[in-house]
């Protein structure tokens, strides 16, 4: 039953629904494009300021759960979309066309994800991803004049709907197993050893899910697509997309004990493997930019299958940590290409020779995106080394070395294109630069939002204990 | 308190210089000389202050200790200590890391500031390999001065040798030590989770974790992490592919770094760490590592004959030399052990010499070309006499500390294993070797061009003349050396008889 109780432990995504209606309301109303940011950026402080009302409710809404890992991945989501929100308006204000409806989208997007992490049936998991992605095919094509950003709105379309396809079928042949669709539910059903019908399911709905979050032989989307959309729509999908989809997974592997079967544990051992070392290859000699990036990230969620190999209470507390530092140095990077690109004209900068030299012209924006790839290769003194020591870590712990190994493989080879893009911002300058930050990014808000997630990065690096404690209470009830 | 600020110090400074840069180029130069004589000031206080008799059952070994917990999750700490060796070691930086920011001194022309930014990082870095006990901040420490390291061989060095650009050198670099730095992060892990499972805690420090019960095969495995991290950065041979390259593309300032600071965490990490941590499994090894090391030597020297690069000549010698500690700390013997050290610190001294000779050569002749000098002995005041007494030091000519070193090293070795000390000393007549080689095709014959050059001006006349005074000095009384390590040296010498006695009573129960 909807109780007046488990609404307020909704409260973060109904204020963040009802920030997207007043948007559209404005929208119909009048344009104003500072103003729509300002409102969007208020909701969601409004949101994350309700967060701890939600955690403390004592129930959860039908079909859902406000379990410590929803309040995290709840927060995280608004962070993200908080960032992209400020690093949006600056990149926006070049654009020539309606400006508003980016966040009309992007708030669509995060009540997507807000549901996506709290839900605890089948049926809110399916809708809460379609609300995610829905809107993202709108946000990468939102420059639709621009060939490329089409073309990855249209592939990401095709594409996900060929991975929701798999995603369904898995689902109805769980249900035609199990006649349950619950989460809990799925877990009682399924106590007997699996059949071949159950298995086939489950590695559907793995296809599903491992499509959105690029895992190795569903990849092939995600270079276009991170090269092809308007930068601030690809933050969101590096970020809030890709983190509350991980969720999702993990918890599915946690709560169904279907997904503890040795054989998947195999299959997950054996994409695991291929991602960390296929996304590394595939961006040692990339030239361009966000392509790299999106490589990189492939590899990262291979990293990040080790917990999910592994399973257990630390898997979770290593997740919640490696996804924190993924997200702040994920937004550095990225943040950066949308400064260098703003405000918006065609394409972004992002091939490799935009950036030559940086540092002698735009000093503070070539520090962070130096951290940012210090944290990417998991250098000490940042965020990324804390994930990548968890995620060692673990398969230490549970003596995997085959993927203990594969991780200090793949870490050798992403050195390699991270060390690359590294020194160019620090060569000499060639004589032609068509793109550059403009001169008052810094203090724009975007730049300063910037400028407190590199320092973020700096500090999670050099002290990690509060964020480790805060991800070990939030984990510890699961 | 005061480790924590000699760690600190460069740190600061670093960030300093950088800012310093706005109030013109040669303000970076002084505050990094003055940060560094700072560090070497403040170690030489502690060394004179210091008390290296041997520690009695109830006294602690350090010299100084600080701790303060930093990450509790996993049982992590800020454990910096300091004794006989970390100070030797430490005094060896500030000193060394003086002469770096000295012999840069008109060699880096532009981006002065951060070129001294990532010159004092590094040193910060390898001043905190020497204070850390806590495993994992040993490792941070370990990792974190390849990063600065990285970006002044891409970005300061030299475009040397055909096909070899200096980014690539450098990323080899950075490849080679980060990866094996991994496979260190993995050992390190494991026996942290081996001794959770033996105790349930959960902890990365290094009393510790040094009496933890691993079982057998694991133990030599992770006995061969640490053993590979720290023989790339040695380098012992099959892991020495980086160092040629690193070595010939580095600015003067980095090869004085790597060649004098850098290796020597190597060997630090290995009487530190891998001998105390896993002792039986080191002795078993001894005779494995022992041939890596006379391969090392051999190897060396004869492809330093061979090199037409005078600084690849120099960073060949220093696989040879290295060759030489590795046998030193595998021998079980403390006199070796010592010897080593001195080996350590007067190999810093002498290819720190030759290296910033070279540097001041290419300021003058524009080529690091071996087939294009020749003569310049008549052309060069009073440079190439230092050399000859650097060349001297270096083959271990008497007088000098390193022949003081490696006759120690020979010397302690003998009884254990008297095969190797004969093979050893092969590489000996090889150094006399090269070291000719270098001196005749760079100083003596016909001149290759005619007309003087400049000869030193006071700072380089200072530089060279301080090196060769410690390196005559070390050679002639060792003994405060030898005093201030015996703490050192003994305990992980008794780690290989004890080991060797386990072995052996083993058998007899057999």
């Amino acid at each position: 039953m909807l109780t007046l109780e488990s609404l307020v432990s909704l409260l973060p995504l109904i204020i963040v629904a009802t920030t997207a209606v007043v948007v559209m309301l404005g929208v119909a109303w009048q344009r104003h494009h500072a103003g729509t940011a300002m409102v969007s950026a208020g909701g969601l402080v409004l949101a994350l300021l309700s967060v701890p009302l939600a955690a403390g409710a004592l129930t959860s809404p039908p079909l859902m759960t406000v379990d410590g890992l929803a309040i995290m991945g709840s927060v995280l989501v608004l962070l993200c979309a908080l960032v992209t929100v400020a690093l949006s308006h600056h990149y926006l204000t070049g654009y020539i066309g309606p400006r508003e409806e980016f966040y009309l989208l992007l708030l669509c997007a995060v009540t997507g994800a807000l549901g996506l992490v709290a839900s605890d049936h089948l049926a809110t998991l399916f809708i809460s991803l379609e609300l995610l992605s829905m809107p993202l095919y709108g946000m990468l094509a939102y420059s639709f004049r621009a060939e490329r950003s089409l073309e990855a709105g249209i592939k990401y379309l095709v594409l996900s709907a060929a991975a929701t396809a798999f995603l369904l079928f898995g689902m109805a042949l769980i249900y035609a197993r199990t006649g349950r669709m619950d989460l809990a539910g799925l877990a009682a059903g399924l106590a007997a050893s699996p059949d071949a019908w159950t298995l086939a399911g489950a590695v559907l709905m793995v296809v599903g899910l491992g499509f959105k979050l690029s895992i190795v032989p569903f990849h092939l989307w995600t270079p276009d697509v991170y090269q092809g959309g308007p930068a601030p729509a690809t933050i969101f999908l590096a970020t809030v997309s890709k983190l509350a989809v991980f969720l999702v997974l993990l918890r599915l592997v946690m709560v169904a004990p279907i997904f503890d079967s040795e054989w998947l544990r195999t299959l997950f051992t054996l994409l695991a493997l291929i991602t960390m070392l296929g996304g590394n290859l595939l961006a040692l000699f990339q030239p361009n930019l966000k392509r790299l990036l999106g490589y990189s990230s492939i590899a990262h969620f291979g990293y990040l299958l080790v917990a999910i190999v592994v399973g257990g209470q630390l898997a979770v507390e290593a997740t919640g940590v490696y996804l924190i530092t993924y997200l702040v140095t994920t937004l550095a990077a990225f943040g950066v290409v949308t400064q260098v690109s703003s405000p918006f004209g065609g394409e972004d900068a992002a091939g490799l020779h935009h950036y030559r030299g940086l540092f002698w012209r735009r000093p503070w924006l070539a520090a962070v995106m130096t951290v940012s790839f210090l944290s990417l290769a998991g250098i000490p003194l940042t965020a990324g080394f804390i994930g990548k020591f968890y995620v060692i870590a673990l398969g230490v712990a549970d003596a995997r070395w085959w993927l203990v190994g594969s991780i200090v493989a793949g870490s050798a080879i992403g050195l390699f294109y991270y060390l690359r893009v590294m020194v160019t911002l620090y060569m000499p300058e060639p004589g032609m630069r068509r793109r550059d930050a403009t001169e008052d990014w810094g203090s724009r808000v975007g730049g300063l939002t910037l400028m407190v997630v590199a320092v973020l990065i700096l500090v999670i690096g050099v002290y990690p204990a509060p964020v480790i404690d805060w991800v070990v209470d939030l984990s510890a009830a699961l | 308190m005061i480790l924590v600020w000699l760690i600190l110090i460069p740190f600061l400074g670093g960030l300093l210089c950088w800012q310093a840069e706005r109030w013109g180029e040669q303000a970076p130069r002084w505050i990094a000389l003055a940060t560094m004589l700072f560090v070497l000031v403040i170690s030489v206080v502690l060394w004179l202050g210091g008390d290296f008799s041997l520690p009695g059952s109830y006294e602690s070994q350090w010299l100084l200790e600080w701790r303060v917990p930093w990450i509790p999750r996993f049982g992590i700490e800020i454990h910096l200590a300091m004794d006989g060796l970390s100070l030797i070691l430490v005094a060896l930086t500030g000193f060394l890391g003086t002469l770096a920011v000295l012999c840069s001194w008109h060699e880096i022309a532009h981006r002065v500031g951060f070129f001294h930014l990532n010159l004092l990082f590094i040193l910060g870095g390898v001043v905190g390999v020497f204070l850390a006990l806590d495993l994992f901040l040993f490792f941070l420490f370990w990792e974190m001065m390849l990063v600065p390291m990285y970006f002044l061989i891409a970005l300061w060095g030299h475009s040397g040798s055909p096909g070899q650009t200096r980014i690539r050198a450098a990323t080899r670099f950075f490849i080679y030590t980060q990866a094996s730095g991994l496979l260190m992060l993995v050992a390190i892990l494991a026996l942290v989770f081996v001794h959770y499972s033996n105790t349930g805690e959960l902890s990365f420090s290094y009393d510790v974790l040094r009496g933890t019960d691993v079982p057998e095969p694991l133990a030599f495995w992770l006995m061969l992490g640490f053993f590979i991290a720290f023989a790339v950065k040695l380098p012992v041979v099959p892991f020495h592919g980086w160092l040629p390259d690193a070595h010939a593309q580095a600015p003067t300032a980095g090869s004085v770094d790597l060649a004098g600071i850098l290796l020597k965490t190597a060997a630090y990490g290995m009487i530190r760490f891998a001998l105390p941590l896993f002792p039986e499994q080191s002795a078993a090894f001894a005779p494995v590592a022992m041939t890596l090391g006379l391969v090392g030597i051999i190897y060396g020297a004869v492809l330093a004959c061979g090199q037409q690069d005078i600084k690849r000549l120099i960073a060949y010698t220093s696989i040879s030399h290295m060759g030489f500690v590795l046998i030193a700390l595998y021998s079980g013997s403390e006199l070796a052990i010592q010897g080593a050290i001195i080996l350590m610190v007067a190999h810093a001294f002498s290819s720190a010499g030759l290296f910033i000779l070279s540097g001041q050569l290419y300021e003058r002749i524009h080529t690091r070309d071996m087939r294009t000098m020749g003569g310049l002995w008549s052309r060069i005041p009073v440079l190439p006499g230092f050399t000859l007494c650097f060349v001297a030091a270096s083959l271990g000519m008497p007088a000098t500390a390193n022949f003081v070193g490696e006759f120690m090293v020979l010397f302690g070795t003998f009884p254990s294993a008297p095969v190797v000390v004969v093979i050893a000393s092969v590489g000996l007549v090889l150094a006399a070797i090269y070291s000719l080689l270098l001196m005749q095709r760079v100083h003596y014959g016909p001149e290759y061009r005619p007309g003087p050059l400049k000869g030193p001006d006071a700072r380089e006349y200072g530089m060279m003349l301080t090196l060769l005074v410690l390196t005559i000095a070390v050679g002639l009384y060792p003994q405060p050396l030898l005093d201030t390590t015996a703490a050192v040296a003994a305990p992980v010498a008794e780690l290989f008889t004890d080991a060797s006695d386990l072995a052996a009573r083993a058998g007899e129960v057999n």
